[in-house]
């Protein structure tokens, strides 16, 4: 008959994971460890050019000589590199040419995530790279892109068939020398996609990667390039899932974007990576390096993410805005529940006259998790009338979470604007109270508040996926109140 | 339609509805007035289930089922409907979709298919006529940046789509003008059935020149410690409350 008399925003149970199966399927794998041997293995299996096994062995050379970073403000064990598998694939010995020859295992894999990668079933409109562990396996509607003269393929495969592109491109938005994470990824990463758009070609679809880490304790580390020559307009999406596993596993990617002369990328994620379990044990450490540079006039890069997955994510997705009147932006949904932890934001490099910068980040904490903003907003002494707008909201779910904001700002040129807004917010006994009031329940209430919350980040998904990222953002903070 | 008996209840352990009974009929108005601190917001927080507050005796039956055992969503199903004196806002979420997903979960518990999108937007659409809301508010974030009067002329287009048996209006006149007060009472008006009750609270009478009760209660002290009819809301307004505690401490 009595009520109970402790606040709804309580207890903290755990989350299903419903991407955490296995798919049993013979894999190839270099063995444990890192060492020269390691990075001649991989570029040996994939039959790799010289230049390309000299880049990489310079890169490891360096990244011996590095330190691992510790400027975060979260701990995390320190990771055994001679306990990693840095290569794992899917056993397959001929060349793949069309999805008959692709193992029906992987084909229901990603049939399972609902990545359809057969012709008649697939979403309109999107073409799809496939990446199960350390390969590509499939690249759908080539052919009709090719008409256009897009290129979207791996990068394996872009090794080959465009070397004159992959040698000019390769490492010159992120260097290998960049930071430690880049530099292990530069001398072991195993597979990504390459995208180019020719001059004055809006490329006719979304293009799409999804990653899928399989293996037991591999690490994935591929490497994504996209160019964008002049005029020319390409959007695209990224997603990933892991099964769930005991231990840590290291993701460390490198994306590279660059946008010539009115040239636009739009670069949208969905980052879905296994988030270990409730007490934080296993989960995905997503260390990841992006960054984008606007080498033209009026080129314009546009990061969307929405970051609901891994035990720790760690990147900052960035813009270096070189063509006068370039734009970059960042608009960004990090969601953290029970033990996970987030330290994400952007840095905004305004080098050219008149370039503009966008930053709208939107935080969601629950459980004992934390969630930081770090950011870095940089105006050159000749960035001429750089303009940025920074907006950092940040949402509690019950009172054992931390939200974080670490804004840095350098400016050194006067003509510049900044404007700074930050917010931070509960979900309050209030609002749940008023959504029940109403006959919604709380699972209903919290999707409703958090997808208002984070409406200004979603609205810039392609469609189909903005739906999808909904659904995940309830999914992720299922049981974070109860 | 709804039978409260002996309800007691508390809030961090300090009393505060001592023994409340009360029986609406349906389509009957009750109105409960009382002075500041009497207990009315707290009685209609415990009647809609707010988790705060603790009953400690007493029952309340809702059209045949115990209400105390409903969770506040299925008390809400059930048809029970609370128009709050103070609506919360809900950041980047529209009053369409807020309706939409409530409208929803109501179909679902009894068993109905989810409305179409277009059948709902229909039917939204004739609501807002009869209600004469204007359509700019139901695309704005709910209650965000609304005015005192917007708000409450919102919580009674909610009541309207929603369409419940028994609604509690917890002083929906507070902080209004006297345009907006015809506006909110013309619109609780038009609800009004011989099907459908209110329990509407106030602290002042002129709300009840406009929604005229069937059956005026004073609350003090956590009691209904006077009853009678449209006209106890006159004499209050003449008299204010001073007599009626007078009454009530010479009694004990
Ligand atoms: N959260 C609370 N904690 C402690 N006391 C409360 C709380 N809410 C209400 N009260 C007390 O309960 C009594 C009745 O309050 P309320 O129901 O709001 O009265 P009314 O609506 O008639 O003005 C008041 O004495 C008030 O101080
Ligand atoms: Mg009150």
């Amino acid at each position: 008959m009595s009520q109970p008399e402790v606040g709804i925003i309580d207890q903290v149970v755990t989350q299903e994971y419903k991407y955490g199966f296995t798919t049993d399927i013979e894999m190839e794998t270099a063995p444990m460890g890192l060492s020269e041997d390691t990075v001649r293995f991989i570029s040996a299996k994939k039959n790799e050019p010289e230049w390309m096994l000299a880049w990489r062995l310079k890169a490891y050379k360096n990244w011996l000589t590095m330190e691992e970073p510790n400027w975060q403000n979260f701990p995390y064990p320190k990771i055994n590199y001679q306990e990693i598998i840095f290569y794992a694939a899917p056993k397959q010995k001929i060349q793949l040419d069309s999805l008959d020859q692709v193992d029906p295992e992987l084909l229901k894999t990603f049939e399972k995530l609902g990545i359809s990668l057969q012709e008649q079933k697939r979403l309109t409109g999107v073409a799809v790279d496939a990446v199960f562990d350390s390969v590509s396996i499939a690249t759908t509607f080539k052919e009709q892109l090719k008409e256009k003269g897009v290129i979207f393929c791996s990068i394996s495969e872009a090794m080959h068939e465009h070397p004159e592109l992959v040698k000019k491109y390769i490492g010159s938005v992120v260097p290998p020398t960049d930071n430690y994470f880049a530099a292990l990824n530069s001398a072991v990463f195993s597979d990504g996609s390459f995208v180019y758009i020719p001059k004055g070609v809006r490329c006719p679809m979304e293009l799409s990667t999804y990653f899928r880490i399989n293996a037991e304790n591999t690490g994935q580390f591929e490497r994504t390039l996209i160019i964008a020559d002049d005029d020319s307009y390409v959007s695209y999406l990224e997603g990933c899932t892991a099964p769930m596993r005991d231990e840590h596993q290291l993701h460390a990617a490198v994306v590279e974007l660059v946008a010539h002369n009115n040239a636009e990328i739009k670069y949208s994620t969905v980052q879905n990576w296994y988030p270990g379990d409730k007490d934080g044990k296993g989960g995905i450490y997503n260390f990841v390096t992006k960054r984008g540079i606007c080498e033209g006039t009026n080129a314009k890069i546009s990061w969307t993410q929405v970051e609901t997955g891994s035990a720790i994510t760690w990147k900052y997705p960035s813009c270096i805005l070189k063509g006068d009147n370039s734009t970059g932006e960042f608009f960004s949904v990090a969601v953290t529940n029970n033990a996970q932890i987030a330290d994400t934001g952007t840095k905004m490099i305004h080098i050219g006259k008149n370039t503009k910068s966008r930053i709208v980040s939107k935080g969601i904490s629950a459980g004992k998790s934390h969630n930081s903003y770090r950011g870095l907003v940089k105006i050159n002494k000749k960035a001429e009338g750089a303009r940025n707008y920074t907006q950092c909201d940040s949402m509690l779910i019950g009172d054992k979470c931390g939200a974080h904001t670490f804004p840095y700002i350098e400016v050194n040129n006067n003509t510049a604007t900044l404007e700074h807004e930050a917010s931070t917010s509960k979900i309050g006994e209030d609002q749940i109270f008023y959504c029940a009031q109403r006959g919604i329940g709380l699972e209903e209430a919290i999707s409703l508040i958090v997808n208002g919350f984070c409406k200004e980040v979603l609205n810039q998904l392609p469609m189909e996926f903005a739906v999808e990222a909904q659904k995940l953002l309830a999914v992720s903070l299922e049981g974070s109140v109860g | 339609m709804i039978s409260i008996k002996n309800l007691h209840a508390s809030i961090e352990g300090k009393s505060i509805l001592n023994g409340i009974n009360l029986d609406i009929k349906p389509g009957e108005v009750h109105a409960i007035m009382g002075p500041n601190g009497a207990g009315k917001s707290t009685l209609s927080s415990v009647l809609a289930g707010r988790a705060d507050y603790t009953v400690t005796a007493g029952e309340v039956n809702f059209m045949g089922k115990d209400l105390l055992e409903l969770s506040p969503e299925d008390r809400a199903r059930e048809g029970m409907f609370l128009a709050f004196q103070y609506p919360v806002e809900i950041p980047g979420v529209s009053s369409t979709n807020f309706l939409k997903t409530a409208i929803n979960e109501k179909r679902k518990y009894h068993g109905q298919e989810p409305m179409e999108a277009t059948d709902f937007l229909k039917f939204m659409r004739s609501k807002m006529e009869e209600m004469e809301m204007d359509k700019s508010l139901t695309s704005r974030s709910l209650n965000e940046g609304f005015s005192g009067g917007e708000k409450k002329r919102n919580e009674v287009f909610q009541m309207a789509m929603l369409e419940p048996k028994f609604c509690i209006m917890d002083e929906t006149d507070s902080g209004l003008d006297i345009d907006a007060l015809r506006l909110v009472s013309a619109g609780v008006n038009k609800l009004r059935n011989s099907e459908r009750s209110f329990l509407v609270i106030t602290h002042y009478q002129r709300l009840l020149d406009y929604i005229v009760p069937d059956f005026v209660h004073v609350l003090y002290k956590g009691r209904i410690v006077k009853s009678g009819d449209a006209s106890l809301a006159k004499e209050l307004e003449v008299k204010g409350y001073d007599w009626i505690k007078q009454e009530v401490e010479a009694a004990v």
